[in-house]
């Protein structure tokens, strides 16, 4: 899994029938310091996430599929969790302030 | 799932007997904002686009699953067209 940030929503009126009502967010994959990791990437979404949210973020195609109920759909990513807060254990740093 | 413009087509004539009609693209990955990101790869389509368009495209074996119950040799199938797409970054 990894920690995302929710920016944007994608509106596809054509798409796969497995696809449809399922919200498709935009969603950028984070590290831990808080700077992008990667391209941002497109997820359904399975917990009612909105833009701006920090959120959980899967990227292999079983997880997705069964988080968002459609088995066997062409899904390969999906927002599986909002994040409240971030605990690092000191010895490995702390979070950066606009983390928590 | 990964944004992408389709920019060309394949034409292949000896391949897989599941590939059989199934359209092959070649995609160039794309940012939020549009600009390009990585290279251009070849994807299948259960959706019918064409050259110019803004897709969305999935990877893996769960390509291969809009083709049900045909087994087709796909790891990457556009599944949808973008008609918008609302950004904001920060808080």
């Amino acid at each position: 899994m990894l920690i995302a940030r929710v920016i944007g929503e994608l509106v596809s009126t054509h798409k796969h029938k497995s696809h449809v009502g399922r919200k498709a967010l935009i969603v950028q994959p984070l590290d831990l310091d808080g700077s992008d990791r990667g391209d941002a990437v497109i997820a359904l979404d399975a917990v009612d996430a909105g833009v701006g949210d920090r959120v959980l973020l899967v990227t292999e195609g079983f997880s997705a599929m069964t988080s968002v109920g459609r088995p066997e759909s062409p899904i390969d990513m999906a927002v599986v969790g909002v994040i409240d807060r971030l605990d690092l254990d000191p010895l490995f740093g702390t979070p950066r302030p606009h983390l928590k | 799932m990964f944004l992408g413009r389709v920019v060309g087509t394949v034409v292949s004539t000896v391949k897989d007997a599941a590939l059989k009609g199934q359209r092959l693209l070649i995609v160039q990955p794309v940012k939020p904002d549009l600009s390009s990101t990585g290279k251009r790869l070849v994807l299948l389509d259960c959706t019918g686009a064409g050259p110019g368009e803004l897709i969305y495209w999935c990877r893996g074996k769960e390509s291969s699953f809009p083709f049900l119950p045909e087994q087709v040799p796909s790891d990457g199938t556009i599944v949808g067209f973008v008609d918008e797409l609302h950004l904001q970054r920060g808080r």
